[in-house]
Parts: C-alpha cells; sequence; structure tokens
C-alpha cells in the first residue's frame, strides 16, 4: 500500500499536477520529496535503526563475551587488525562493532521512550493549561519558569544517585526533565484553537471537555508534537550519553555508547579509536534524528512553499 | 518600565526560592544526612548520635529555614565530604568557572556572529550552507566527546595545548572551544534571520536607494539594529554555561564548580549539592532577567 501511494505520487503526471488538484497531504508529500534534508536524515536513520535493531538477529555476534587473549585489538584498518573484528576488540577482550551495534539498541530505547514520557507530561499539561487558562494556565506556566530554570545535567545527575540508577530510571527522570517544548507547543495551539468556531459548535451541542480536548483539540496540535517529539529523541539520546559517560547512567557492562566512550577514555594515548567509533555512531544517530526533525517541521507547516 | 521590572524581579524571587525548597526537599527527603555524616560502615547507634548531635532529627521545615536564613547570612553550611565550609568551597573554585564561562562565550561570539552574519548576507549561497550546516553538526556533537577527540587531536597526536588542569589560560582555551560550541547554533541562527530581516525592512532600502551600498550600510544601520537581541541571548547563553560547565571541567579535569557538583553528587556530599544546585539555577535566573529587561527596553511591547 505504502508502495502503491509512494509510486502514484512521484510518477511525472502527479508531479506536473497544478497545486490547486492538490490535496494537503500531497502537498506533504511533495514538500517531503523535495526536502533534501528530510530525506538524509530518513535515510541515515533508517540504515542506523536497521544495523542496530536487526543486523543482531542474523549475524552471529555477541557485545558481552570477553577473551582476555584478545585484548585492544586494533580495528581492520590500521595495521595488525583483521577481519574477524572489523572495530577491534576493547580492554575486556570483547568484540567492539558488537557492542557499537548493540548500543544502538540502548540509545534508541532511552530516547523513544523519555520522549515519550516528557510529550505525556507536557502535552497534557499544555492541553490543560491552554484550554481552561486564568489561574490554571498562571500555575502551570510557574511550573515552566521553574524548570526551565533549574541546571538540567547537575538535577538530573543528582536524582539519579538518589534512585539508583537503572534503564527505567534513566528514561523517566531524562523524561521528567525534558517536556518544556511541549508545554510551549500545545499550550499556544490550544489557546489559539479554543476560541475557533468549531470549538464553540462542539460546545454548544453540549460535547464533553475529554471528547473536544481528544477529538478536536489534540489532531490539530498532533504535527507539532510530531516534531518535538522527534527532535526531543535527539536530545534525550544525547543526556543519556552524557549521564553514562559521567557514570551516573546505564551501567556497565551494557553497551551504551556514553560507557563505551567512558571505558574507551582510558585508553585514550594508545588506542583512540575506542573513543572515537562510538562518538561517531552518536553524532550520527543524533543527526539524523535532528535532520529529520527539522525536515518534518518544515513539511508540515502550511506556511512552507514546495521546494 | 519599572512595573515591568519589579514583576519580573518578584517572580524571579519565587522562583528561586521554589527551586531552593524543592531541592532541599528532595534531597533530605530521599537521603539520609546522618548516614552521609556518619559513612557507610557505621553502626546503628553512631547514626542516631550523629543525628541527634547535627540536629537531623528535627523538622524538615524547621532546618530549611535555618538552612535558608544561613545562606542569606554567608553561611553555607559544612562539607562532610571535604571536611570544609561549603563557602570556602565555592570561593575557591567559582574563579576557574566564571573564567570557563566567559572564555567560552567569547568563543561562541567570535565564530557565531561573523557565520551569520555572512550567512545573511550571501543567503543560499555556499556560505549560508556551509553556516547552517556548522549548526546542525554542533547541536548534535556530544560535548563530553568533543572534549575527548579535541584533547586526542591538540594534546596527544599534536602535543600543542595540555591535556588537562587549569593553571594558566593556556588550559582553557580548549574547554571553551568545547563549552562554547554549544552555543553557536542559537546564536548564529538568531543573528542570521535578525540580519536577514533588517536587510529586507524598508529602511535599509532607503538608504540603498540614497547610495549607500556594501560593508557601509551593513556596518552603519543594518547591524546595529540586528545585534541588540543578539545580546539578550549571549546573556541567556552566559546562564546556561554555568551548569554546562560540569561535563567540560569533568573532561578537562578543571578544578571549578561542575567538578565540585559531580564529585559531591559521587561522594553523596548534600550540602554541597544542594548549594550548587541553588548557585547555579541563581546564576541563570539572573541572567535570564537580564535578558529580559534588555528585551522590554528594546521592545516596548513586551513591558505588558
Amino acid at each position: 500500500m505504502i508502495l502503491k501511494y509512494i509510486f502514484r505520487h512521484t510518477n511525472p503526471d502527479f508531479l506536473n499536477r497544478d497545486l490547486e488538484k492538490l490535496t494537503p497531504k500531497d502537498i506533504m508529500f511533495r514538500k517531503a520529496i523535495y526536502h533534501s534534508g528530510f530525506k538524509f536524515g530518513l535515510l541515515l536513520l533508517s540504515t542506523i535503526t536497521f544495523i542496530g535493531v536487526f543486523v543482531p538477529f542474523f549475524v552471529d555476534m555477541s557485545p558481552y563475551d570477553q577473551d582476555i587473549s584478545k585484548r585492544l585489538l586494533p580495528p581492520v584498518w590500521s595495521e595488525g587488525g583483521s577481519w574477524q573484528y572489523i572495530f577491534g576488540t576493547d580492554g575486556n577482550g570483547r568484540d567492539y562493532l558488537a557492542r557499537i551495534i548493540y548500543g544502538t539498541r540502548v540509545s534508541l530505547t532511552i530516547g523513544i521512550g523519555a520522549a515519550t514520557v516528557g510529550m505525556l507530561i507536557g502535552v497534557t499539561l499544555g492541553v490543560i493549561a491552554g484550554y481552561f487558562g486564568g489561574i490554571v494556565d498562571q500555575v502551570v506556566s510557574y511550573i515552566l519558569t521553574c524548570q526551565l530554570a533549574l541546571p538540567g545535567i547537575l538535577f538530573l545527575l543528582t536524582i539519579i544517585s538518589i534512585v539508583g540508577s537503572s534503564l527505567t530510571v534513566v528514561i523517566l527522570v531524562i523524561g521528567v526533565l525534558h517536556w518544556t517544548l511541549f508545554l510551549v507547543v500545545t499550550r499556544a495551539a490550544t489557546q489559539r484553537i479554543r476560541n475557533l468556531d468549531y470549538i464553540t459548535a462542539a460546545n454548544a451541542i453540549g460535547a464533553r471537555k475529554t471528547n473536544i480536548i481528544f477529538t478536536d483539540i489534540i489532531p490539530n496540535v498532533l504535527n507539532q508534537i510530531i516534531v518535538i517529539f522527534t527532535l526531543e529523541v535527539g536530545v534525550a539520546i544525547l543526556a543519556e550519553a552524557t549521564i553514562s559517560f559521567l557514570g551516573l547512567g546505564i551501567q556497565p557492562p551494557t553497551p551504551s555508547w556514553g560507557v563505551l566512550i567512558a571505558e574507551g577514555k582510558e585508553a585514550i594515548f594508545f588506542q583512540p579509536w575506542l573513543i572515537i567509533l562510538p562518538g561517531i555512531a552518536l553524532f550520527l544517530l543524533v543527526i539524523s534524528i535532528n535532520m529529520l526533525g527539522d525536515g518534518l517541521r518544515d513539511i508540515t507547516d502550511p506556511n512552507t512553499s514546495i521546494e | 518600565m519599572l512595573k515591568f521590572v519589579a514583576g519580573r524581579f518578584l517572580v524571579s524571587l519565587a522562583v528561586a526560592f521554589t527551586i531552593s525548597f524543592v531541592t532541599f526537599f528532595f534531597l533530605n527527603i530521599f537521603t539520609d544526612p546522618a548516614q552521609a555524616v556518619a559513612g557507610e560502615e557505621a553502626l546503628f547507634e553512631e547514626i542516631e548520635q550523629i543525628r541527634t548531635q547535627y540536629g537531623f532529627d528535627r523538622p524538615i521545615l524547621t532546618r530549611y529555614f535555618e538552612w535558608l536564613g544561613g545562606i542569606f547570612t554567608g553561611d553555607f553550611g559544612v562539607s562532610y565530604y571535604w571536611n570544609k565550609p561549603v563557602g570556602t568551597l565555592l570561593l575557591e573554585r567559582a574563579p576557574q568557572t566564571i573564567k570557563l564561562a566567559l572564555m567560552s562565550v567569547s568563543v561562541t561570539i567570535m565564530v557565531a556572529i561573523p557565520l551569520g552574519i555572512f550567512a545573511a548576507l550571501n543567503p543560499n549561497s555556499i556560505i549560508d550552507r556551509f553556516a547552517l550546516s556548522v549548526a546542525v553538526s554542533a547541536q548534535a556533537i556530544p560535548n563530553f566527546w568533543l572534549g575527548l577527540i579535541l584533547i586526542i587531536i591538540f594534546s596527544v597526536t599534536f602535543p600543542i595545548f595540555p591535556v588537562s588542569g587549569d593553571k594558566t589560560y593556556y588550559h582553557f582555551i580548549l574547554p571553551s572551544v568545547v563549552l562554547g560550541t554549544s552555543s553557536v547554533p542559537p546564536v548564529m541562527r538568531l543573528m542570521r534571520t535578525g540580519l536577514l530581516d533588517v536587510i529586507n525592512s524598508d529602511y535599509i532600502r532607503t538608504a540603498r536607494s540614497i547610495g549607500f551600498s556594501g560593508w557601509r550600510l551593513v556596518t552603519k544601520h543594518a547591524l546595529r539594529n540586528a545585534v541588540l537581541p543578539i545580546i539578550s541571548v549571549i546573556a541567556v547563553q552566559l546562564g546556561h554555561k554555568f551548569g554546562g560547565s560540569l561535563i567540560t571541567e569533568s573532561v578537562f579535569a578543571i578544578n571549578g564548580l561542575g567538578r565540585l557538583a559531580l564529585l559531591s553528587i559521587l561522594g553523596a556530599d548534600i550540602p554541597t549539592v544542594q548549594i550548587l544546585i541553588f548557585v547555579f539555577a541563581i546564576t541563570f535566573i539572573v541572567f535570564n532577567l537580564l535578558s529580559d529587561i534588555l528585551n522590554a527596553y528594546l521592545d516596548p511591547r513586551l513591558r505588558l
């Protein structure tokens, strides 16, 4: 079905059709076709996701198996490297390529999980503040001001050091500290929509508040929420890598890229690839997510022109 | 204007109190300060003795107001981990962080402003594309990794800069580049869009029509209006720098407030951590307040 859709939208007849005849969805699709940043981000992200999530099912490798006789082997392109360990091995003789590939899963899980937590908090508060206004709005705005003034990383580390570190804790805590953008966007959009005629009409026929919020307001801010969500996944991935690097996030031997870089730091003078490689993976993943997010913003914004 | 400033000041004060309140309660309910003083292997009786001796058995509200009162009279409490008054610790460490924050903001200004100006003067050109890709990359680079990469390149492979430490200004160059990079994207983007708006405005067209052109037009007429919002965004970024110093200082082993914060967290040193969260929040609030006031001064519509 998707292939059929893509085929229909990429054939020359369609591309030459007049703008007036296109539906908003068609326009979005056409913008996506011409948006090089979006295409690049999508391609890179799909590649990384494919390698990180699906390749381990087909290729036999383990990020945990240690072989002390094969410690700190160099990667294949430097002297003494072999194709058996393409990225070499780490200080415990573990296959570095396998550790980096499995690290994708950790990053993606935490990124998506934390962004979801942040979205739930931010969107809920945003809809409530925007829809009810008045004192509720002021209270929510005050919470927002306080949240923004909190020193992010320091507070994150403090909470995790007290609560204790686990995958769930890291996801929850990063999510709880990253909801402000969701709030700002949903609140503004809800305020704008609240006074439109169709909401008044829904009120007039006696629709319930929850119904209005879920069927009339949320769908209208969904595009913006998706954009913020994408960008927050990138932010959360960087936050996780940072706290794991500082030793308070994901704990070894779990192959988080932050953990790999922290372990590689011991070998900075002689085995710099142990730091460079996971960092490049992190950079590529985050940049692909950011480009996808920026692209989605341009595509879903009705005010930008095609091309 | 005065009403606006007073209003903002009161809100900032309230936010500062809320943060101190939340931090204090969170840290003192979920951790046991007596246990932290006594150490891991302490006996139950010893912990109880310390609890009464240090007054940890009193109600938490009493302790909070005592702590808050202490801050106003300059008594920041005693760090059990460092065996020093927290105030002394702050005074020892603050100069390094201030130095780092100021130098990194200078790096941001030196990189972001020229890039933004050139990008705005040649929209959609190669320079513009380059500036945009710098911004996109700077946003995606993990700060701590950039630090390590710079150490690998400029300290290990080509020994130009020292690996770590904070003895001379020379030691601060790589850390400032790292910390400054994270502020390049917002400042550059604002410079670019701000200058583009000004260039497309009527008065610049008028200036062009009476014969001004090139650099003279940009420096004399356009830049003057575009640069003011930049100052306020730089103030906000400077506020961020203090909190952001944690990672950079840890990577480069600079004995500033950020590294103190990390070590205190690892050492479960509650008195220091709660003061540091408060100090970082206050610097952020103060710089934001300054930026708000500056914006309101420039744009009367914001003074509502």
